[in-house]
This record gives structure tokens, sequence and C-alpha cells, in this order.
């Protein structure tokens, strides 16, 4: 049995082998289906979650290397000033097509805000470019991110 | 019925469809010889519906709860159509909650979300429905106060009697007006534009934006339920493959794997019916996974198993470099002013295979408990899904319950039900366990229902002055018309519908041709269809015939659109028209012409650029809109290519929410991007050789337009609605490959542009 610390509550997991990546013990596991499978290879982002603050993907992360670890997936970025920001930016701008890899996006424009408060186009275009969007929400992505950190946008879609 | 019925050529091409294809691609049924023909909605398999008591339920609090049949994949449908209801009903939307339909043509009409068809055909009727709900409010308030119902109105969520100041809010009213008749159509008092309070405002907030962005959102790979185990397949690797053998004793030692077994498939054409495999059932999808991966597998390839892309794109080249292709449309006589003309110009083109990729692969879950199944999918079409579950487990359609979620994109893979019937074949293999479905990235690049590759042979008959005198365009390319009958060598006429035979010029003689073509892998229509490689060719060509020239792009772009005049499809041979009526949606000239000077206007056409940055123009019909395009790109001496800026300039007619016209378009550019720079799909014995997203490429944000503008058409109420979801994406890829020739003098013919800028 593995206890995870996920989004500030201890939860045991029971019956997953150890190298079983933590996005299939998030989803399958302990029914957290927020974070996404996308690719399966880290490709895509769509499972972004941060492991002790830092961006990481769930799909290559083995469920071990999370124990002794704070976990903050989708369901409770939002507890974080940040990621209440982000998410009400998100909302305002309607960044969302189809939604299914705003998940991934969030927790990485996250994870830049905490990084870099007032982030240049530069580090914004390094944050997020390991997230995929088929629907082509880039522009409002970019829109958003400096709307949550109190920028003034620029380059935002008329 | 004596009426004398002679075909035509419209009606033979419905007559000789097969059955299957009519439910999906929307050609409007057979007509019979004493009706007349239907078109939009109301030619669709099951028709329209606009009963509010089929749509509509009002609460004893006032919560009001609207129906969304279709399917929402990013579009924002599952927002705007019951938006519209309550704009007609005067609700407060703060009050209504939208709850999605099962799969029930019957009860709610088509549901098959594609086309770009779900605004365009039930704006009329969901303003109806809720223009009869508000009808019925106030004659239950008239009634309760015995006055007559001239002096009561509905407004904000209540019923107002003013001359009295007495107020009925619709939960107290609701009862009432439920026991009443659903007035005659003719009766109703729809708004005014003036009046709408949510058709045509722009907001961005979607029903589910809240759920989406705190991670609570419920697509198809989401479901979960008691008991539920997990399921893999390995499918036949080549189209027509079929299992020879398996040793599965490796994989059933997996830890976590449940069970091994084979799944029969149908052989080609399999149209929506999974191919069959072998499956993989866990107690997670890591477990099935890894059991897959240790699986034993002996194909017998078939037919297709030494089918080479490369060599294939040959043969399309070869196929379009002569004549002798099927003639679908021909004006004067291209071929003898072809050889009189001062001056020929002559280009070829290619657009390869390209994969869906959308975010969430295909995922569904099935149980069958009590003779009945359920399952709960992303499908773009649940009757399909629902119908050809019936149909694999012999049960009856209303034993089949099919839930719609939300999907993680769709652009027309998940109208196809394979992969819900799958689940639901698996799910009868575990005696009705509950069973969630998973395909990898890998399985949906390898076994998607591919957007085909088309090679294309362009022609210009230029006189002394330099006008275009000639046009001759030759197209070949596989029919996805192969998935549902054996063999067919020529496009459909929806195909040919799709940006090819229905190219307005203004040119005396023009001849189109279509070269047969086999094809070789399970082919299906992608956002946008065939309008891609089609817009591709022509507004590519229009500005190579422009630079032979040495005149302005835009100057001669507007000279071959030519006059405005409004063009019967039927005339130039377009028996499709996106199932829409010639006399109520012609092609209409002067639009494009005015969304070309809008976009080279906002774009600042003309305007002297940086070096190494080029404008490129590109204009498109399709879905019956209007898309106008200039893209900006910067290209520097090592051949990395930026994009500062796109314009695009959208005539849709009348637009529900204008910002989810806008988020259209946006993602059209992305796609259309994605298709122009990286994404490319091939095939060596028979196989794909892409797996991932490290092969199948699609835009990054480093790879994005800074800044996208999309110039809107204000809405005009009085034409029928253009479609939105699909007609933004054909003309990115000219307008970019423009921009690159202006930037560079480079000329972009072959997609995608990989490293072609580098060379």
């Amino acid at each position: 049995m593995t206890t995870l610390n996920i989004n500030g509550r201890s939860m045991a997991v029971d019956d997953a082998a150890d190298d079983t990546p933590l996005l299939w013990v998030l989803r399958d596991h302990l029914g957290m289906t927020g974070t996404k499978f996308g690719c399966g290879m880290a490709l895509c982002g769509a499972c972004t979650v941060h492991l002790d603050g830092q961006p990481v993907r769930a799909c290559q992360t083995p469920m071990s290397a999370a124990a002794g670890k704070k976990l903050t997936t989708i369901e409770g970025v939002g507890a974080t000033p940040t990621g209440r920001a982000v998410q009400k930016a998100w909302t305002e701008v309607g960044v969302p097509q189809c939604g299914y890899c705003q998940a991934g996006q969030i927790m990485s424009a996250c994870a830049l805000l905490k990084a870099h408060p007032k982030p240049s186009d530069k580090q914004i275009e390094e944050a997020m470019s390991g997230n995929l969007c088929r629907c082509g929400t880039y522009t409002r992505i970019r829109t958003a991110i400096k709307q949550a950190a109190g920028m003034k946008a620029t380059g935002e879609a008329a | 019925m004596n009426a004398r019925f002679t075909p035509t050529r419209r009606d033979f091409l419905r007559a000789t469809l097969p059955a299957g294809l009519v439910l999906y691609v929307g050609l409007p049924g057979p007509a019979q010889a004493d009706e007349p023909k239907k078109y939009g909605g109301d030619g669709m398999p099951h028709g329209l519906q606009e009963s509010p008591k089929t749509f509509l339920a009002i609460a004893e609090d006032g919560t009001v709860t609207i129906i969304a049949h279709r399917s929402e994949m990013g579009q924002g449908v599952r927002t705007n159509l019951p938006r519209v209801v309550a704009d007609e009903l005067e609700a407060d939307w703060a009050r209504v909650k939208v709850v999605q339909a099962i799969g029930n043509e019957e009860k709610y009409g088509n549901q098959d979300t594609d086309g770009s068809r779900s605004t365009r055909h039930w704006f009329e009727p969901m303003r109806r429905c809720g223009a009869s709900a508000r009808a019925m409010l106030e004659q239950a308030a008239a009634q309760r106060w015995g006055v007559p119902v001239g002096e009561v109105q509905a407004i904000n969520h209540e019923v107002v009697h003013k001359a009295s100041g007495r107020k009925l809010g619709y939960g107290a009213l609701a009862m009432a007006a439920a026991a009443l008749d659903v007035p005659p159509r003719e009766t109703l008092k729809l708004k005014t534009p003036a009046q709408f309070r949510y058709i045509g405002k722009r907001d961005p907030r979607l029903v589910d934006i809240e759920a989406i962005v705190t991670g609570h959102s419920h697509y198809g790979i989401d479901t979960r339920l008691p008991g539920m185990v997990y399921a893999v397949i390995a499918r036949p690797p080549v189209l027509g493959g079929k299992l020879r053998g398996f040793d599965g004793a490796a994989a059933e030692k997996v830890p976590g794997v449940i069970k091994v077994f084979e799944l029969p498939g149908t052989p080609p054409p399999s149209e929506f019916q999974p191919i069959g495999g072998v499956v993989v059932v866990a107690k997670d999808t890591w477990a099935a996974i890894q059991g897959r991966n240790a699986l034993k597998l002996d194909w017998d390839v078939g037919p297709h198993g030494s089918y080479d892309s490369a060599a294939y794109r040959k043969e399309l080249e070869q196929a379009v470099s002569q004549p002798g292709g099927k003639e679908i449309r021909s004006e004067g006589d291209a071929y003898a002013a072809l050889k009189g003309a001062a001056r020929t110009i002559k280009a070829d083109y290619y657009v390869p295979t390209l994969a869906h990729a959308t975010m969430e692969a295909p995922a569904a879950t099935a149980q069958i408990k009590d003779g009945r199944c359920e399952v709960w999918a992303p499908s773009q079409s649940p009757q399909a899904a629902r119908d050809r579950i019936a149909k694999r487990l012999n049960l009856q359609p209303d034993q089949v319950t099919v839930n719609v979620t939300l999907l993680g994109g769709g652009f027309g893979r998940k109208s196809k039900a394979d992969f819900v019937v799958e689940a639901a074949l698996v799910s009868q293999a575990m005696d009705g366990k509950p069973v969630k479905l998973t395909w990898t990235r890998e399985d949906d690049l390898h076994h998607d229902y591919f957007h085909a590759p088309c090679a294309q042979h362009l022609e210009a008959g230029l006189d002394a002055q330099g006008k275009v005198t000639a046009w001759l365009h030759r197209s070949a390319e596989p029919t996805f018309f192969s998935i549902f009958m054996p063999d067919p060598k020529q496009l459909s006429g929806i195909e040919l519908g799709l940006g090819l035979v229905n190219l307005p010029l203004a040119v005396p003689n023009i001849r189109i041709e279509n070269p047969a073509a086999e094809a070789h892998s399970r082919l299906g229509w992608l956002r946008s269809v065939n309008n891609i490689q089609h817009a591709f060719a022509a507004q590519s060509f229009v500005a190579e015939i422009a630079a032979a020239r040495k005149q302005d792009h835009r100057q001669v772009l507007l000279e071959l659109i030519g006059p405005d005049r409004r063009i019967d499809p039927d005339k130039i041979n377009d028996v499709f028209n996106h199932g829409e009526s010639p006399e109520r949606y012609p092609i209409d000239t002067g639009r494009l012409r005015r969304l070309v000077e809008r976009v080279t206007k906002e774009a600042g056409w003309g305007r002297k650029m940086a070096h190494g940055h080029g404008l490129g123009l590109a204009v498109h019909y399709s879905f019956v809109s209007y898309i106008a395009a200039v893209v900006e790109v910067a290209v520097d001496a090592k051949g990395n290519l930026s994009i500062p800026r796109v314009d695009i300039a959208v005539d849709c007619g009348a637009m529900v929410n204008p910002d989810r016209v806008v988020s259209q378009m946006e993602g059209a550019c992305l796609n259309g991007l994605s298709q122009a720079l990286m994404s490319e799909i091939t095939f060596k014995d028979g196989r794909v050789q892409q797996d991932n997203y490290h092969q199948y490429l699609i835009a990054r944000m480093n790879e994005a337009p800074k800044k996208i503008v999309v110039h809107l058409t204000p809405s005009d109420y009085t034409l029928p609605l253009g479609g939105v979801g699909e007609p933004g994406v054909p003309v990115i890829a000219p307008a970019l490959c423009n921009a690159i020739f202006a930037a560079t003098g480079k000329r972009i013919r072959q997609l995608p542009i990989g490293e072609q800028l580098r060379a």
C-alpha cells in the first residue's frame, strides 16, 4: 500500500504496482479524472500535475516517485491564489473550446506564474509549448496568463 | 401513386448512396416523385423537432431545464442552442440548466453533429421551441387572471399584466402551461433582433466552463462505474488485415490482467463497425496496456500489406498528369483554349494523409444488464452508435442507451461509432460487466479514419493581355465512400462539392476532372474535409497566376471571382451544396469579394514589409459560409518561420454567439497551420509510420501566430445561417504559402512545409 498526499489530503492506494504511472493511479484507482491522458509519453502535457510545486507529466511519473511529496492536481489547484486567478482568467477570456487539454494547460500556467509572477512572452512560450491543444486556444492562453498575472494583455485575439 | 418520375442526375446520385452514408454525411434523403425535395435540417434523417415538450422543462422553483441534443466538442453548441431557446423563452440564463440528450433521433430529430450544421439547421427550430413555450406561459397567466392573452407579456422569467401590475413567475405557471397544447407554428411571435437577450451577444462563458477549469467535466474517457474493468485492443495494423493467431500467455501473466481474447472484426468496407483484434481486460488501464505489450500476434496483412504512401503519391501524380479522368465540370472548351493561349501556367500540388489526433483519443464505457446495453461515449453521432451496437449485440435499438459525454475534440473522428461498439462487445464478452475501453495515442494514429491524400494538377491559359481564358483542374484522391462500399474509385458528389466542382470562377473555359484512385487505408472526414486540399491548390494557383503576370494577387483574385452574382450550384454541377436549397443558398460572389476587400484592408495589404516578411491571401466558400484570410509570415535566413499576425474575415450570415465564431476561427487557424507546417501520416508495408505526437506533429504555442484577429460580418438575420465549425480551415494553408512566396520567392506546392524552407 502506498500513501499519497494529494491536494492536502492523505490518500491510500492499495492495489497498484509501484511503477504504475501516477496518471493511472489518479484516474483509475482514485477516481480523480481531472488529470487527462493524451499521449502516455510526456509529449502533450495533458496530464500535468505539480509535485512539490514543480510541474511534472503524470503519465511518465511512477507512483513511487510521488510518495512523500505534495501532489497537486487540477481538482486542488484552485485552493491556491494563483490557481484561482488562473481559473478565473481562463473563464473570463473564454479560453477552452473542447476543454480536454485545459487541465494540463492550467497546471503549467500556474507553475509558470509561481516561478515568474510577471512572465515575458518568451517565458510564457517556454513554459507552455509542452502543452498541446488541438482546438487551437494558444492565443487566448497567452492572454489569460497575462490577465491572471495582472498584466495588460497584448497580442490577444480581437 | 401514378405520378411519372424521371430520375434526374441528383436523384440518381442519392438513389445509389449506401443507406449508412445518408445518415452521416447528411445528403437529403431520396425524394419521392410527388413530394418536394427536402433541404437543410428537414432533409436530414429524422429531420427537425421543435416541441418545447421535448426540449424544455420548467420546475416549480422556476428552474428551466433545456435539452442539448447535439454533441459538444469545442464548438460551443451545448451552450449556444440552449441560449437560443432561452432567449425566445425570455428566460433568465442564470436560472437555466442544460441537460444532454441521449441518442434518440425519433424524439429529438437529427443528432449527427457533423458538417457545420448544428446551429445552421437548428437556429430556427430552437427559436420556435422557446417562443412556443413563452406563448404557453403567457396563455396560462392570461387564463389564471381571466384577461385577454394580448394584455400579458413574458419578461425576464415572469409573465406580467401591465394594466393591473400583476406578475407570475415561470415556476408558478409551469404546471398550467404544460397542460396546454403547443401553439401552431404560424401563430408564433418570434422576437425581432432588437429584442434578443442572448442571440448575437458576445459571451465567452460556456455552460461547462467552471467544470472544465476545475477538472470536474465529464469526457468520454472519464466515465466510472462500480466494478468497472479496463480494456485496450490490439487491432490489425493494415487495412483489411486479419488475425491469424495469437499467444496471450505472457499477457495473462502481467499483474492486473483479467482476460485476453479475440474480438472478431468486420472486413472492409467496415463502415462504423470495429475491425477486430485481441482484447486485453485488466484492473486498470496501465495493466491492460502492459498486457497488450506482452501479446504475441500473428497478422495476415491482406491485400494492402504492401501499401507504400510514397509510391502511391507517384500514382496519384501520374493520374493527374494526363487527360482522361472523369469529367465533372466543363464550360466552354478548356483544352482548346489552353492550346490557343498566349501563355500557359501549370502547377502540381500535394496534400498528404492526415489524422484527426483529437486530444482525447477514442474511449467509451459500456455495461449490459437485464438485456439492456448502456454506453457512455464522446460521440458525434449517438444514434449511429446505438443502431450499430443493437445490430452487433442482436438487441432492439430501444434496448441500447447511448449517453453522450463531452468530447475531447471530435473533428469528424467521433462520428464513427467503431470504438463505442468495441466497448459494448467487450462488455458482452465480460458477461455484461462495466468496461472502459481506451484507445492509446498509438491506437488513434494507427487506426484513424484518415483524411485522404491528394494530388492535383492545375493549368491556366492566359491571353495576350494576361486575362485568364482557361482553367483546368485535375484532382486525384481516394474517396471516403470506400468505408461504405467495395472499391469505389471516384469522388462522391459530396466530396466534389467540397471546393472542387463548385469553385466560383469568372473564366470562360473551365474543365475539372477527377481521375480514379483507390483507397488503401480506412478513410473518413476530417474538419473541413476535401476543402483542405482543394482550397490549398486553387488559392495557391491564383497567386501563382498573379506572380506570373507580375500583378497584385488581390487584384487577380478579385478578377477571377468576377462580378457580383449569385451562382446556382446546380448550374456548376454541384449536386451537394451541403444539403441546402440552391435557391436559399446560392454561391454569392459579392460576399466573397467584400471579404477579400475587408480582410486585405484590415491586414494592411500593400504596406511596406520588413525584409523576410510577407503577406499572403486566400478566400474560400465552404459549408455555405464565406471566409478570407491574410497571413503575415517572417522567414529568417536559416528558413525559420514565424507568424506575427493572421487576419480572418468571416461572413456566416447570422451568428448566435459571436465569441464562439471567433474561437472557431482561431481554432481553424491553428488547425490549418498544423496541416501546412508539419502534420503528415505516411504508410510503409501497409502500416502507419507515426506512433505519437513526436512523429505526428501538431502546432505548439511557440509555433502559433502571435496574433489572430477575426473580423466578423455583422449578423444579418434575413440571411440563412452558414456553417462555422469547419469553413475557417481551408484558407489558412494557401494564405500561409502565399505569404511565404511573398517573403522569400519560394513556392510551396506540397504539404507539409516541413524542412522545405531550409533546403
